[in-house]
């Protein structure tokens, strides 16, 4: 669990519903049954009142990026707006640290939440939510403009966020003149603009073909390693939950089943459906050395007092090692020389080692801080990417 | 025994006589509201038909070619308004002319002044939509004539009933024209202005207005067209104009003068609605 203290962000007891039926008190009857234990189907059916979120808890700390994830409906984007209240929970709170004291924005006066628009929380659309008779300059400091800053100021830090983006030489364009991408980048533009701390990403990249969602996202963790923002960003690709998310939460059917660590999520899947969602990840860039090796201490020790890795055999004196009956070296996997074995960090990534692994022709040493503490071979390799399960 | 349908017809729902009772009621109160807006609205428009008139003719044409050129950049349209205007010229219709284009002018403004925030007003407000949307039927489909007579009692002889009724036949376009573009701003927009603390205030004049302008553009443009199209009608109680010509052919049957008067109108439609169409739809 994240600590409350570090929270930038906290959602209490989210209930988000939708009155579809236009009669009064459908919600408070709604919200009977959803205590009560109704599913939201039931209750869409009964009362045509939609549950997007139910009883949702979630913390997000400073300067961490937490991907909500789900399928489309699981409520991921219906709780993210929340943040800002463009949807206002009907029950619980959601809180932001403002100064020493924590302030629910959920039930705010309107004044203090446009106070919180302008200065605190940014947001990033899925479709840009540009405004396309205006210049890029004039989009990028659209938030500015609506704070009353004075047209010289508010060029100065426009011109620095396009900077921040690559997007200088286009302050003049028009919206539509640019590429999708591009676009996006405007919009990160007048998100960064405002210098809010918290940022609410909503599928900021779905709509950019494949190679630039990924080049976005590589540039948006750069950016975040020297911005350090407090991000809150909705996704429905696990491949992109697990490169660019701190903590994922999965979510279905309005509800959070489960938060944590991108290993968490991909190792310790608390039931069958993020099971399911991970089977579908992409594992080459994902997963890494440490979570498929066998490590040495599972091992049995041969007769000669060598570590009985198979078709390998590892001496105590762990740089030399021993393939069928032949001596081999151990060399770091930069320093590779043919007929030697290869040495990985436990942090390389699957598809890394399978072309380490390829070159070499031999099984993969795994080392901690300069200590060998186990090896992948090809059934370990095979195994990790069938998705099976893993043990922790 | 009576007939039934003569008992019918002798109990006359007295929807005439009502009519014309709140008619009399409105002119014994407010008379003098009317008559304030009868000088006002009549000194304004034959003011302005003055300026035109004293203004050399020659001198009107170069300003409204400079303007047409100021306006869209486009050599086809500055050699239209030149030629049509000398034309114009040429048939003797200046002064009449000058005088429906002031009465044009005149009643488009009031419409777009009333118009605007009213289709504004209509969007925001689905209620005030589903009120106001059978008066501006109404408004489009009752016989121009009919309420030609009650402005005629309410304002008298001259121009200003023409420019009333004018008014009142054209106004719905701009209050529909721009209540469908505000309706249509796409949601995500508004979204983004209130994701940034835009006020209500903020958002109408940042977002909603300049998203809706080619609604509201259009609609201007329908405006002017509705306004021509009364020309005749307005000289029928006395306003001047293009239509005076015409109502004295229609009376002396002069096809000649009908026909010179009908071509200057449709010149002058022409000319305008070149003018005033937004960019997108003239290319």
């Amino acid at each position: 669990m994240t600590e409350t203290k570090t929270a930038a962000l906290e959602f209490r007891n989210i209930d988000i519903l939708f009155d579809r039926s236009g009669r009064r008190g459908a919600i408070e009857a709604a919200l009977a049954r959803l205590d009560a234990g109704e599913t939201r189907e039931e209750i869409g059916r009964a009362l045509k009142v939609t549950v997007g979120v139910a009883g949702a808890n979630l913390a997000v700390a400073r300067g961490e990026i937490s991907v909500l994830m789900g399928l489309s409906g699981s409520g991921k984007s219906t709780l993210l707006r929340a943040a800002n209240r463009l949807n206002r929970p009907v029950r619980g709170e959601v809180r932001i640290g403002n100064g020493s004291a924590w302030l629910d924005i959920a039930r705010c006066d309107d004044e203090t939440l446009r106070e919180l628009r302008k200065t605190r929380i940014a947001m990033v659309f899925q479709q840009f939510g540009l405004l396309p008779w205006r210049s890029v300059r004039d989009n990028v400091g659209f938030g500015l403009e609506l704070r009353g800053m004075a047209p010289s100021i508010r060029r100065e830090i426009v011109e620095e966020k396009l900077a921040l983006v690559g997007l200088s030489n286009w302050a003049d364009a028009q919206v539509h003149e640019l590429s999708g991408g591009m676009q996006q980048r405007v919009g990160l533009a007048r998100a960064f603009a405002t210098d809010a701390d918290i940022l609410l990403m909503d599928e900021p990249f779905s709509a950019l073909d494949p190679l630039i969602r990924r080049k976005l996202q590589d540039e948006l963790m750069d950016l975040q390693k020297r911005l350090k923002k407090t991000i809150l960003f909705v996704s429905h690709d696990i491949d992109e939950a697990l490169k660019i998310g701190s903590r994922i939460t999965i979510m279905r059917e309005g509800r959070i089943i489960q938060t944590g660590t991108p290993d968490d999520i991909a190792l310790r899947p608390v039931n069958d459906y993020v099971a399911e969602f991970i089977r579908h990840m992409n594992p080459l860039p994902t997963i890494l050395a440490s979570t498929f090796m066998r490590r040495f201490h599972d091992l049995p020790l041969r007769a000669d007092g060598m570590i009985d890795g198979g078709n390998i055999a590892i001496g105590p004196d762990a740089r030399a090692v021993r393939i069928g009956d032949q001596e081999r070296v151990a060399t770091a996997h930069h320093e590779w020389v043919r007929g030697a074995v290869c040495i990985v960090p436990v942090g390389m990534s699957l598809g890394e080692v399978i072309a380490v692994r390829q070159r070499s022709g031999f099984p993969v040493l795994v080392e901690d801080e300069g200590r060998l503490i186990g090896l992948c071979d090809d059934a370990d390799i095979l195994q990790a990417l069938s998705g099976e399960a893993r043990h922790g | 025994m009576m007939a039934p349908e003569h008992w019918i017809a002798g109990h006359k729902i007295p929807i005439g006589t009502a009519m014309a009772a709140v008619i009399d009621v409105i002119r014994h109160y407010g008379m003098g509201v009317f008559d304030a807006i009868s000088d006002v609205v009549g000194a304004c428009a034959d003011g302005l038909t003055t300026v035109l008139l004293d203004v050399p003719p020659l001198l009107v044409v170069a300003a409204a070619v400079a303007g047409a050129w100021f306006l869209r950049r486009s050599w086809g349209l500055v050699a239209l308004i030149a030629l049509g205007l000398l034309f114009i010229i040429n048939q003797g219709y200046w002064n009449e002319t000058m005088a429906t284009l002031s009465l044009i002018l005149f009643s488009t403004l009031c419409c777009m002044a009333i118009g605007v925030p009213l289709g504004v007003a209509t969007a925001h407000r689905p209620r005030l939509a589903m009120v106001l949307h059978p008066i501006l039927d109404l408004m489009q489909t009752l016989p121009t004539f009919v309420y030609l007579i009650p402005t005629l009692i309410l304002f008298g002889l001259g121009t200003v009933p023409g420019m009333i009724s004018t008014i009142i036949f054209a106004v719905p376009a701009p209050i529909r024209m721009t209540q469908m573009g505000i309706a249509r701003v796409p949601r995500a927009l508004i979204e983004a202005g209130e994701a940034f603390g835009a006020t209500e205030r903020q958002i109408l004049w940042k977002i909603e207005l300049p998203a809706a302008l080619p609604m509201i553009q259009a609609g201007l443009t329908q405006c002017i067209m509705l306004s021509l199209s009364m020309v005749v009608i307005a000289a029928l109680v006395g306003a001047g104009g293009l239509g005076v010509p015409v109502v004295r052919a229609l009376n002396t049957v002069q096809v000649d003068v009908g026909f010179e008067s009908g071509f200057v109108i449709v010149l002058l439609a022409i000319m305008l609605d070149r003018l005033c169409r937004s960019k997108d739809s003239a290319s």
